[in-house]
């Protein structure tokens, strides 16, 4: 399959399907067709093409109805790479057409309130009962809870085994009896995430992913692909949030002072220095040679972010804020909020997905080969670890 | 344009890494330094077998035809090394200076018969070229006044030297070598007193300094890097407290922050190749040199008491990534020029 054939496909598309008509059926059409994500396999809205194809459907299909990248990003960046590489025929079957689609939204529910970093030290349990589980727990963190029809979810089946073998990774129905979501205020006022308590939800078993006691390798597919979607970087010289802060700089020369000129051009300098290892990273990955650099990324932008957003407020002698509201937020609008909220919101990106303690542990142990800490947790079984 | 290495710039730095080894492991170095720091006998069979003097320097002219890429493919290698050799100084911004004017001193040069060094001020810059230089010229075309900082000077056959606008050629001035801080590139006082010279023809130094300084930006890569693989290969050997000093976070976090320094380097250096503008070279040169400095500071750090005797080779990688971090711009110089490059203009500038 190349870019010819790719190309013959979506205008054979085009000419049976109206891109000006209901959007739902237009989405339907274009995943039964194998153009939603030509990787996937046929049947299940792919062509099995190689993935750098995928941009050109994407550019032919540029002026169609698409799909809502901001809600629907747990669904596709992270629920359907699972699903598609541990899910049964039946479950893909079942859930990637309307995940894609945007018929049914997605939401993860992994964290909990005393496992963030240590993962696998989570204690929401699952019982088994006859063709069914029982799950109580309480998890945290939950974008778009409220909105979600299911959820991808990480749960205790065996408290008696070391931390990692004991878990088990379940598909959640957000609208089973018993899940109870709330929304959890930040510090810049609004509510992005959730709260959710599982109070004997009861799921079937058809609705587990992979193995009885492998959730652990299950998830791990899942992180990579959170990982590899916040560290997107700017694409353009001077792009994402430097663009902000270098017009604020223009438009107030009486606000310049040769302190802030020196900070500004210093992360205008490691500003480009990642981006050009961003835009090197991916001519590695296009030319099949995919490098750890990947792994930094997040770390780098996660620091430039906050010192950006921090140098603005200071820059701007802003001592207001635009709105400390509790409302739920549907998306982050971080260019039309104030430089407060910026700054605020921006010091998430080093705990969200990873916190940058995390991340340089896994260069330092993945990429560097360096040893470990002594762990005592590793063999003890999950229910004598203390807590 | 790519950031990525070709197959052509990985053979040349796979059969300039074998003979480094062989013939400049960082042992053999430090011996040196202190009475003959030029190795002249590995520079003949880098020049003359392996065929680096002549990268820059079009086929009709007698040299390789090669380009940017595989110069800093050389100069990664020898920064990795801190090969004592005249590659950046005769091969690099030398022979830059003369192509232009595509004199037959090009083919002595391209074969490594001769070297040349620019009689420029290693601490001058594209933005200030004539720091450091006081030579003029008089009407019967002869030269008076001297340069400092000069590197290469010592081992050069020729001195190239820029006098408002023209380039002159200069042979049997006298060269005094100063103690410097870096010992394995020493900088010397060129002294021209009335001293006859062949004008070459035009030279515009400070593009001759910014084509210098984006290259030298993959030379800092190279000590980077051998910075921090040594380190690497250190902390996962020591042990204090019964283990290896590499297994605790406090150590495992600066050297995973060093790596992400060192893979930036690596983007922007290649990028100042692909893409020789202004900005791209001072986006280069500012990183890489604080990387470098950074990652042999660091070094040196992390190696603790050992790091600090002379004989462990760490300190000859900072004494070179401190030197150049002055030379062709400091990272202060290079980030003042982007701010009218790239609009960030100062306090009172439009």
């Amino acid at each position: 399959m190349n870019e010819t054939d790719i190309n013959q496909r979506v205008a054979a598309f085009l000419e049976e399907h109206d891109p000006g008509g209901d959007r739902l059926e237009f989405l339907r059409a274009r995943f039964d067709a194998g153009l939603a994500w030509v990787w996937f396999p046929e049947g299940l809205g792919g062509l099995g093409a190689p993935r750098e194809l995928q941009q050109v459907v994407e550019r032919e299909l540029a002026d169609t109805p698409q799909l809502n990248s901001g809600k629907q990003a747990i669904g596709l960046g992270m629920a359907a790479p699972t699903i598609l590489a541990f899910g049964t025929a039946e479950q893909q079957r079942r859930f990637l057409r309307p995940l894609w689609t945007g018929e049914e939204i997605w939401c993860q529910l992994f964290s909990e309130p005393g496992a963030g970093s240590d993962l696998a030290t989570l204690a929401t349990r699952a019982v088994r009962d006859g063709d069914e589980w029982v799950v109580d727990g309480q998890k945290v963190w939950t974008s778009g809870a409220h909105h979600a029809r299911w959820a991808i979810l990480v749960a205790r089946t065996d408290p008696d085994v070391p931390k990692h073998r004991g878990l088990t990774y379940f598909v959640c129905d957000m609208h089973a009896p018993g899940v109870e979501v709330r929304p959890l205020r930040q510090i810049t006022g609004e509510a992005e995430f959730n709260e959710v308590f599982l109070t004997g939800v009861r799921l079937s078993d058809d609705l587990r992913l992979g193995e009885v006691g492998d959730g652990w390798r299950v998830a791990q597919t899942t992180l990579m692909n959170e990982r590899v979607a916040i560290g997107g970087a700017p694409t353009r010289r001077g792009g994402g949030v430097m663009a902000s802060v270098v017009s604020a700089w223009r438009e107030h020369p009486e606000l310049r002072t040769h302190e802030l000129h020196q900070r500004l051009l210093a992360l205008w300098v490691e500003a480009e220095a990642t981006r050009l290892s961003g835009a090197r990273l991916r001519e590695q990955l296009a030319a099949g040679q995919p490098g750890p650099e990947g792994s930094g990324m997040k770390l780098a932008f996660a620091k430039l972010n906050q010192e950006l957003t921090g140098f603005d407020v200071e820059f701007l002698r802003d001592l207001g804020y635009d709105d400390w509201a509790f409302r739920r937020s549907e998306d982050v609008d971080f260019f039309g909020r104030g430089p407060g909220y910026r700054y605020l919101r921006a010091k998430g990106n080093s705990i969200e997905g990873g916190t940058s303690e995390i991340l340089r542990n896994i260069i330092s142990e993945r990429v560097l080969g360096l040893p470990s800490e002594p762990r005592i947790d590793k063999d003890v079984p999950w229910k004598d670890l203390p807590r | 344009m790519t950031l990525l290495y070709s197959e052509v710039e990985e053979e040349l730095r796979s059969s300039v890494r074998g003979l480094l080894a062989d013939r400049c492991p960082p042992a053999a170095v430090l011996q040196r330094v202190e009475s003959e720091p030029n190795d002249l006998d590995l520079w003949k069979t880098l020049a003359g077998e392996i065929g680096v003097a002549g990268l820059l320097i079009p086929e009709e002219l007698g040299g390789a035809g090669a380009g940017p890429g595989e110069a800093a493919v050389v100069l990664e290698e020898l920064g990795r090394s801190v090969a004592p050799v005249p590659f950046f100084t005769s091969s690099v911004l030398a022979t830059r200076a003369l192509l232009p004017t595509r004199d037959a001193l090009l083919g002595e040069l391209a074969e490594g018969r001769r070297t040349a060094a620019l009689a420029v001020s290693f601490a001058a810059s594209p933005y200030a070229p004539a720091r450091g230089s006081s030579v003029t010229v008089d009407g019967d075309g002869r030269l008076s006044g001297t340069v400092s900082g000069v590197a290469g000077a010592d081992v050069a056959d020729v001195l190239l030297v820029p006098v408002d606008g023209d380039l002159y050629a200069v042979e049997g001035a006298p060269v005094t070598v100063v103690p410097s801080l870096d010992l394995t590139r020493p900088v010397a006082t060129v002294t021209f007193a009335r001293t006859p010279a062949r004008r070459v023809g035009a030279c515009d130094v400070a593009a001759v300094l910014r084509f210098g300084a984006g290259l030298l930006a993959s030379e800092q890569l190279g000590v980077a890097e051998w910075c921090l693989d040594t380190t690497l290969a250190y902390v996962k050997e020591r042990h204090q407290f019964a283990r290896p000093i590499g297994s605790f976070q406090a150590i495992k976090h600066r050297l995973a922050d060093l790596w992400l320094d060192v893979v930036r380097a690596r983007a922007a250096a290649r990028n100042a190749v692909a893409d020789a503008s202004s900005v791209s070279v001072a986006v280069a040169a500012s990183w890489n040199a604080g990387v470098a400095v950074r990652v042999a500071e660091e070094a040196l750090q992390l190696h603790g008491g050992i790091g600090m005797t002379w004989e462990h080779p760490v300190h000859l990688y900072l004494k070179r990534a401190k030197a150049a971090e002055i030379a062709l711009g400091t990272p202060g110089d290079h980030r003042e020029a982007l701010a009218s490059l790239v609009g960030v203009p100062a306090p009172g500038a439009e």
